[in-house]
């Protein structure tokens, strides 16, 4: 049963004509408010991966639901289909489960609130946000296990649930989803902000309607949509061949000993609608490293990568769907059934941005970047500190951006919009640890005319006993390099005990027993190169050794020969430089370092840690 | 007779303002500005307001200044070489910085990060730990530190940063690190992040250190150098201060000391004008707005007094230094105007003709349609008018302009203009929206108040999209900062860093910071001439809930605190956390950090005398002219200002004219002028007026 909408005025709106001027005016006025919900948001939120990292995001849809404003696409639709009430003024509601919002929200901690914005008894607006909690319950601290064999084991399921009714909160049932948190007050203030940013947008939208009035307001909003209709076909029209064609790529293992998984893709264009086609992508993984691929949201993904290069000052939303058709094979990684695990999903959702780009780029192979750290690697470490109170710390880790047409790839950055490191003295004063190294890896981007972004090494002195997971990938399979440029280095973990003794972790594990005193080294991967490495500047290169972000051996990747004292030899450069020409012969489009059964062969002596077991569909 | 001179060094023109402290008459100057040494334009501005006004150099006491010569220093980036020290293990703590990346989905792809302003190559580690409680984990290795600061003198630096983690809860390392730097790099200026801004978060703290280290040799030799001169050509005892980015006055030595408190010298010396002239207008609650060639800058001011914040922004760099709330947006006279070819829609900005070319009404060789080519077509700037000095207005080379837009859109040239000014208000609007709406503030409890070149043409515009009347266009909008500078008053804070729930704080501690703090800033003000007894006290604490990443400040007096304790800050927290997020928490408070400020009085200035104008409002009216408004054709009368006295009225459709400032006056509209000049906008109707 569709949800009902309850309004007491049942009068349509008029579409009207608006002239482009009041069309451009409310159009900056709806990024404003939108940029107004992300600053209630952070000032507001308490746990630090909302207020320091950012993970949370916001939405506004038109009356009929159709994303206005924001990133990640509407969910509004999806919501009203599987929802089975009233939707009336006043109402707030709350979900964090992917299996009944059609992927909205991907795993359980994202709780997404929204919010129906009513003005003269009409719907006129959607506002709505959903942001990571930093614990949803489930069997392990942070609710991101990436042993769950159902989602059960994940945390508390909440359905989509009128949190407020009739402007009034339910505290019985915050009080009921907060009892099975590990960290409430956290929660609670997070809830309590992505509500207060929810109606801030709702003021901001009824304000807007009663300027121009509602007919004015709401055909402006249509036009919007049309506006990315029409720029989306004229790109699609450009970026995308009608012949098909295909990448794949992988996450090396989903922790329960299969990899890699192939994500494979065919993209082709049919008039005017592009199509992608996941098949042959692997079936669903055991764990939870399953994501649950919204299709609308993944046309957001690939309307957000291209639009930027045509006028990055329009405002991006929904109006082009009609033009993208995606397919998705049931029981598939990307669409697993009901009850299979999710909250590990972070992998594939980073994978998919390395998988739009070498798709994307075949077409127009100058414009491509290299593949990316595109992954938010997770630490999670938790006990009871030296005064006998539990802490529970969330980190997202950061590393580096590939090597681009424009230029290298940042060291130690985020892929991520709007994605921040915690200063180590916040983490310092809140948690037993000590971070004694914050820099990032040398040599560990990719060589290529632009370099690739070096990875980021944290070295954590853990000052309490506890248990710490660690969720992250391309410790296998390489950030690839394009058009000449060489794949990036990949991450690698590793605990140092205090007796000496080191101990490679795998790049996912759960519940690690670490005492006191231990160190744990995280280093995530570097960017992969643009371009031939052999046709980067010299200059480039000697600047980077300076700064110790290339080693001399490091620059002879590049050909470049320097001395200890960092002085180039000219001479044995342009030698050197001639001799890898020669020996290597033709570039290809992409370099991944080798094929999957190479590295897997390599693995045990490369990486210290076993190869995965392809897995293979069911038949 | 003694009196004061305010002086204002902006991009082009350097204002200069004399004020007779006993009669209150002014005498304004305007000499351009030589950007290679400003204090060649001061100077030259000193004799040319000497000359032209008749007073003797020697009876100017007080020489007041806003400079933009630490803000010009970073956007050029021509600061010192500058040298950092960090801990082991965090030398790229500015090289990773927050790992932020800005944009949307796929942001990356078209960003590119500036410069460091500190290299990497002149970075170097201190081999030491401090932990987070301020306990030295691992002392400092002196001998290892020693070789590294060698490297860098033979890398000839010229400023040296020393940031440590956790340095802001003990800078006794970093102390230990400077004498070992005084040793080894006799003569280098070293800054220090526990002095500089003793607050956590290492990126931040080590960024706004380093700045401090870049902009000190120029500015320090700036100011060395000015007073100097001024010491020469004025009295022996002349005093200099430097209005500092919080609106508060400092002497040019401690100006020179943290030159990192002067980024915003200029906007700030802006806001101080508007409250000079709002005030005694009787205006405390006023939203300004400077419309400058690039940029809008609009502030808050509440009770007479400029909204502050912790965070001050230069282009892209971010440091945490006290400045006036003042917010930019990229749209001003020079912003230009373009369709899309995809979206067909109209943007304007944030690309800039600025001063160069600037404008094509200017012609001087622009040629893309700017705000104020939008202005030229609709006759607001009519083509008599002389901008600044004795540039002519060329409304062909403006009507050129905007018809590429026009056609583009396929809408007519007055249409297309009305649309770039549209959206340029608007985008002033979100501005003005941000400092009032958003911070819980409903703008029709305040005034607005226009100034800089082209505030007064887009004043009446902003009212009605605010419903913030009147709209306040003081005398002189152009020199306004000049005016800020000379009438604003000399101010010092004093911070601790506290970071501890109220349950582990007792009244009788905190009371006892405080008066520590406030001895430090009473004795601040006793060294530049102003007794005790002269000075208001106010305390303040940073407050939030725990785990926020907010602070809220919160004045209380000495009595309050000690009459009532605690109580009062965490109410006061809590109202103003309910007034701007509509919730509040049941969670422990956080008192983050105490400061004590002390002011000096204001400055004793008399009134203008107007008694001896006379005449009524048509001995100022010199013709009239067509202007554009709202899809039609009006005429609009046009004054001079200098002929508008207290107690004129000037209905629109008018155009009020003065040396460097054009005011619109829409139909509809009025504009009266108040008892100190200023002119004051509001809507005919609802006046019982009509």
């Amino acid at each position: 049963m569709p949800a009902s909408l309850i309004q007491p005025n049942n009068q349509p709106f008029k579409k009207v004509a608006v002239d482009t001027v009041t069309l451009d005016i409310i159009e900056n006025a709806m990024s404003n408010a939108r940029n107004e919900m992300d600053a209630v948001l952070m000032r507001t939120a308490m746990s630090p991966g909302i207020r320091e990292q950012g993970d949370a995001f916001p939405m506004i849809a038109n009356h009929e639901g159709k994303m206005v404003v924001g990133q990640f696409g509407s969910f509004i639709y999806g919501f009203l289909e599987a929802y089975d009430g009233t939707v009336e003024e006043g109402d707030i509601f709350l979900t964090n489960d992917p299996y009944m919002c059609a992927g909205a929200v991907s795993h359980l901690p994202d709780w997404l609130i929204l919010m129906p914005i009513f003005k003269d008894g009409r719907i006129i607006n959607w506002s709505a946000m959903f942001g990571h909690m930093s614990d949803v319950g489930g069997k392990v601290p942070g609710s991101l296990p990436t042993d769950a064999r159902t989602i059960f084991e994940e945390g508390i399921r909440i359905p989509p649930t009128k949190i407020y009714k009739n402007g009034v909160m339910n505290q019985d049932l915050l009080e009921l989803i907060l009892h099975n948190v590990r960290m409430p007050h956290w929660n609670r203030s997070d809830f309590n902000a992505i509500v207060a940013a929810c109606k801030t947008a709702g003021r901001r939208c009824q304000e807007l309607a009663e300027r121009f009035g509602d007919d004015v307001y709401t055909s402006s909003l249509g036009e919007m949509l049309d506006r990315n209709y029409i720029a989306m076909r004229e790109i699609i029209r450009k970026v995308v061949p009608e012949t098909k064609q295909s990448f794949e790529d992988y996450i090396c293992d989903d922790g329960a000993g299969l990899g890699p998984y192939t994500i494979r893709c065919t993209l082709w264009r049919e008039g005017d609608k592009a199509i992608f086609d996941f098949t042959g992508t692997d079936p669903q993984a055991p764990s939870s490293v399953n994501f649950y691929l919204n299709e609308e949201m993944f046309k957001m993904f690939f309307g957000a990568f291209t639009i930027n290069l045509f006028d990055p000052s329009i405002l991006f939303n929904d109006g082009f769907y009609d033009l993208v058709d995606v397919r998705i094979p049931e029981g598939s990684i990307l669409k697993p059934k009901f009850p299979a695990p999710l909250s590990c999903r972070t992998h594939l959702l980073g994978r998919i941005f390395d998988v739009m780009s070498g798709l994307l780029g075949q077409g127009s192979p100058d414009a491509m970047s290299g593949a990316g750290f595109s992954d938010s690697p997770h630490l999670m470490y938790s006990g009871y500190d030296d005064n006998g109170e539990w802490f529970q710390l969330f980190q997202i880790g950061f590393g580096g951006v590939p090597g681009r047409p424009l230029g290298d790839g940042m060291d130690g950055h985020s892929l991520w919009p709007g994605f921040t490191n915690v200063p180590n003295e916040f983490v310092e004063a809140y948690f037993p640890l000590r971070i004694e190294t914050y820099e990032t890896i040398i040599d560990s981007g990719g060589a290529g005319k632009h370099r690739g972004g070096n990875g980021l090494r944290v070295g954590y002195r853990l000052l309490a006993n506890g248990q710490i997971s660690i969720h992250d990938d391309r410790w296998l399979t390489y950030p690839w390099g394009v058009n000449g440029g060489e794949p990036g280095q990949r991450g690698h973990k590793e605990l140092i005990k205090a007796s000496g003794e080191r101990q490679v972790l795998p790049s996912k594990c759960d519940r690690v027993q670490v005492e006191k005193g231990d160190l744990l080294l995280f280093d995530t991967w570097g960017g992969g190169g643009c371009g031939d490495p052999l046709e980067r500047d010299i200059e480039a290169v000697v600047r980077d050794v300076e700064r110790e972000l290339v080693s001399p051996g490091g620059a002879r990747r590049f050909g470049v020969v320097i001395s200890a004292a960092g002085v180039v030899d000219q001479q044995a450069t342009d030698s050197l430089r001639k001799e890898m020409r020669q020996a290597r012969g033709e570039i290809g489009i992409f370099n991944r370092g080798g094929t999957l059964e190479e590295l897997k062969a390599r693995c045990l002596e490369d990486t210290g840690l076993e190869a995965p077991t392809t897995p293979e569909w069911e038949h | 007779m003694t009196f004061r001179l305010g002086v204002d060094v902006g991009g082009t023109f350097t204002d200069l303002l004399l004020i007779n402290d006993d009669t209150g008459e002014t005498f304004t100057a305007k000499v351009p500005s030589t950007p290679h040494d400003s204090s060649k334009g001061v100077l030259n501005g000193i004799e040319k307001i000497c000359r032209t006004s008749g007073v003797d150099p020697k009876q100017i006491r007080y020489v007041m200044h806003g400079t933009t010569v630490a803000t010009n220093t970073i956007l050029t980036r021509t600061g010192a070489k500058v040298g950092l020290v960090t801990t082991k293990g965090y030398r790229q703590v500015l090289h990773i910085a927050r790992s932020y990346v800005p944009g949307g989905i796929g942001g990356w792809i078209i960003f590119n990060k500036r410069e460091l302003l500190a290299p990497l190559e002149l970075t170097v580690e201190a081999d030491e730990r401090m932990s987070a409680s301020g306990e030295v984990v691992k002392p400092l290795d002196e001998a290892a530190l020693r070789k590294n600061l060698e490297k860098l003198r033979d890398a000839d630096i010229e400023a040296l940063t020393v940031c440590l983690i956790n340095a802001y809860s003990n800078g006794k390392t970093e102390q230990q690190v400077a004498r070992i730097a005084a040793d080894v790099l006799p003569g280098i200026p070293v800054s220090l992040s526990s002095d500089v801004v003793p607050e956590m978060q290492e990126y931040e703290r080590t960024e706004t250190t380093v700045v401090n280290s870049y902009v000190r040799p120029r500015v320090s030799s700036y100011l060395h150098h000015l007073e100097r001169e001024l010491k020469a050509r004025l009295a022996d005892d002349v005093q200099l201060a430097i209005l500092r980015s919080d609106g508060g006055l400092a002497t040019s030595d401690s100006a020179a000391d943290a030159p990192v408190n002067l980024l915003l010298s200029g906007p700030a010396g802006g806001v101080a004008g508007a409250i000079w002239f709002c005030s005694r207008g009787g205006f405390d609650n006023v939203l300004t707005f400077d419309v400058g060639g690039t940029s809008t800058d609009v502030a808050l001011i509440e009770n007479s007094t400029a909204r502050l914040r912790r965070e001050t922004r230069v282009g892209d760099v971010a440091v945490r230094a006290p400045s006036v709330d003042v917010r930019t947006v990229g749209a001003g006279g020079g912003s230009i105007a373009f369709s899309p070819e995809l979206t067909k829609a109209l943007r304007v900005g944030p690309a800039s003709a600025g001063a160069d070319p600037g404008p094509a009404a200017y012609n001087m060789g622009g040629e893309e349609p700017t705000v104020t080519d939008a202005n030229v077509v609709l006759g607001y700037l009519p083509a008599g008018q002389k901008l600044g000095g004795d540039m002519e207005i060329r409304k062909d080379l403006a009507e050129q302009a905007v018809q590429k837009v026009a056609d583009a859109m396929g809408i007519s040239i007055y249409e297309a203009a009305e649309g770039i000014t549209r959206i340029a208000n608007e985008h002033m609007f979100g501005a003005l929206r941000l400092i009032s709406v958003e911070q819980g503030y409903d703008p029709r409890d305040f005034a607005l108040c226009g100034f800089g070149g082209a505030g007064p043409l887009h004043a009446n515009a902003l009212g009605i999209l605010m419903n913030a009347w009147p709209v306040i266009v003081p005398p002189g909008p152009g020199v306004l900062c000049a005016y800020g500078d000379a009438t604003t008053r000399v101010k010092d804070e004093a911070a601790r860093s506290l970071v501890k729930g109220f349950n582990s704080l007792d009244n009788a501690g905190v009371t006892r910071i405080l008066e520590d703090l406030t001895g430090t800033v009473q004795a601040s003000l006793a060294r530049q001439y102003i007794k005790e007894d002269q000075q208001t006290i106010t305390w303040q604490a940073d407050v939030r809930y725990q785990g926020q990443a907010l602070l809220l400040t919160l004045d209380v007096t000495p009595e309050e605190l000690k009459q009532r304790g605690l109580d009062v800050l965490k109410e006061a927290f809590d109202a103003e956390h309910e007034k701007l997020f509509s919730f509040n928490l049941n969670e422990e408070h956080e008192l983050v950090n105490l400061r004590a400020v002390a002011r000096a009085p204001r400055p004793n200035i008399a009134e203008r005398d107007y008694a001896s104008a006379k005449g009524g409002v048509e001995q100022a009216a010199v013709g009239t002219s067509p202007i554009y408004y709202e899809g039609e054709m009006h005429d609009a009368t046009l004054y001079q200002r200098d002929q508008l006295y207290p107690g004129h009225r000037v209905d629109g459709p008018a155009i009020v004219m003065e040396m460097d400032s054009t005011t619109v006056v829409f139909p509809g509209y009025r504009a009266t002028v108040d008892k100190v000049g200023n002119l004051l906008i509001e809507p005919r109707k609802g006046q019982g007026e009509e």
